[in-house]
């Protein structure tokens, strides 16, 4: 793939990555137009959502009458750029399947059961430096018809707003320890075993809170906003 | 994990996969970027997607990054209202739907000023999500007619034959253009 600035190539999965079927018909096939930083419109922009509620980052606590089934689990840590520097007020979505691998949408029939008391989306907003904090329950591994016999290891999808046009980033957080990554497309398409274990969580006993719930720590690292211009690098 | 001199490696991307309207499509008031208050010419923006086979693909979300009437992009969060509506923002996010096309309410945004001092004629920046996209790509509007269209310095960075995959049409009373992800007409698609 040479559809990519050589710093981002160490991290970044490839447009067309034939293993992830659906790729074949819709990634690009002409190369990409570099735009000078001085035409992309880097200012930060405004994502107008509306204001958090407590029970936004707690997945457990958003339906009246009851608590969801499964394992319940706390996933924190700090959105970074590449220079260490904390991401303050960024906006984090997270949506995930239920304890069973079963997502509440309709597209989604996979013959695990609904839980009643679990819409699996979330919201938190990072504090001054950089950190956020959901409590959810840890989702289950679910079919999909990629391969014959293809299932996604257990994951969190995660939507981050960084400061720039440049530095969006939709991703999904995966668990340690999950026999299932080694034969997972979406994992693969990383280029390096570095950046598949940037989206690996780690088991914190420290964050685990007794009797109540398990830990997990997920850091972002987003793309420097003031990146040197791809026209200037060596 | 890294050597004392290297930088961390930045997360990389993952599809927002077929469920992306649970976390993503949550807020159908993020397709109407403008309220009573907002100033400009009020538009409609309809764009279809459609993939390798020319099919309508109907899991993809569509954000849109765009300039003010006054060429401006809002640069602070801190509105006092937070509803999308109430005060112009230049941030509009919607998912295609089945027959894979979405519905902006917008203005149409005052060319821009670029760093270098160069004019860039009206458009708004789009950034495409999909099942089937392992990265997000980002791609541009610009409008039939407009006369600064001859000068703009990235339409100038673009192909001749293939600038028109960046145009809008109007059609009745609304803007519109199809994004070819892939194949003949392919749409352009910029890196940033
Ligand atoms: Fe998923």
């Amino acid at each position: 793939m040479t559809d990519r600035k050589p710093d981002v190539l160490k991290s970044q999965p490839p447009l067309l990555y034939p293993p992830y079927a659906s790729t074949r018909l819709r990634a690009p096939q002409q190369p990409l137009i570099q735009l000078p930083a001085r035409y992309s419109d880097l200012t930060q922009p405004v994502y107008g959502h509306l204001p958090l509620r407590p029970s936004d980052s707690d997945l457990t606590r958003q339906c009246p009458g009851g608590e969801p089934q499964g394992e319940r689990i706390i996933v924190t840590g700090r959105v970074v750029d590449e220079d260490g520097r904390p991401q303050p007020n960024v906006l984090i979505e997270v949506w995930q399947a239920n304890a069973a691998g079963r997502y509440r949408h309709v597209v989604d029939t996979h013959p695990a059961p609904i839980d009643p008391y679990f819409l699996g989306a979330g919201r938190a907003e990072t504090d001054s430096d950089g950190r956020y904090r959901f409590t959810t329950i840890k989702p289950g591994a679910y079919p999909w018809r990629n391969h014959p016999n293809a299932w996604r290891p257990a994951h969190i999808h995660f939507s981050i707003f960084g400061r720039s046009f440049q530095t969006r980033l939709v991703t999904q957080m995966y668990f340690p320890g999950d026999p299932l990554q080694p034969f997972d497309p979406m994992l693969l398409s990383l280029p390096s075993d570095r950046a598949r274990e940037r989206l690996i969580s780690k088991f914190d006993l420290d964050i685990t809170q007794p009797e109540w719930a398990l830990g997990y720590v997920f850091d972002i690292v987003l793309r420097g906003d003031n990146a040197t211009p791809w026209e200037e690098r060596a | 994990m890294s050597g004392q001199n290297e930088s961390p490696v930045a997360s990389g991307s993952q599809t927002v996969g077929p469920y992306l309207h649970i976390g993503l499509d949550t807020e159908p008031r993020h397709g109407v970027m403008v309220g009573p208050h907002t100033a400009g010419e009020r538009m409609r923006l309809r764009l279809c997607v459609l993939d390798g086979a020319g099919q309508p693909v109907p899991d993809a979300l569509v954000e849109l990054w765009q300039a003010d009437a006054s060429g401006r992009y809002v640069e602070t969060a801190d509105h006092p209202n937070p509803d999308p509506g109430e005060a112009f923002r230049g941030w509009g996010r919607r998912a295609t739907n089945r027959d894979g096309w979405t519905l902006f309410e917008t203005i149409r945004p005052a060319p821009t000023t670029s760093a270098d001092g160069r004019t860039q004629a009206s458009h708004i920046n789009v950034c495409l999500f999909a099942r089937g996209m392992l990265r997000h790509i980002f791609t541009r509007v610009y409008f039939a007619g407009d006369p600064m269209l001859a000068t703009d310095p990235v339409l100038a960075l673009v192909p001749e034959a293939r600038r028109g995959t960046l145009i809008a049409d109007r059609v009745d009373d609304m803007w519109t253009l199809t994004i070819r992800i892939q194949g003949d007409g392919e749409t352009v698609f910029f890196d940033l």
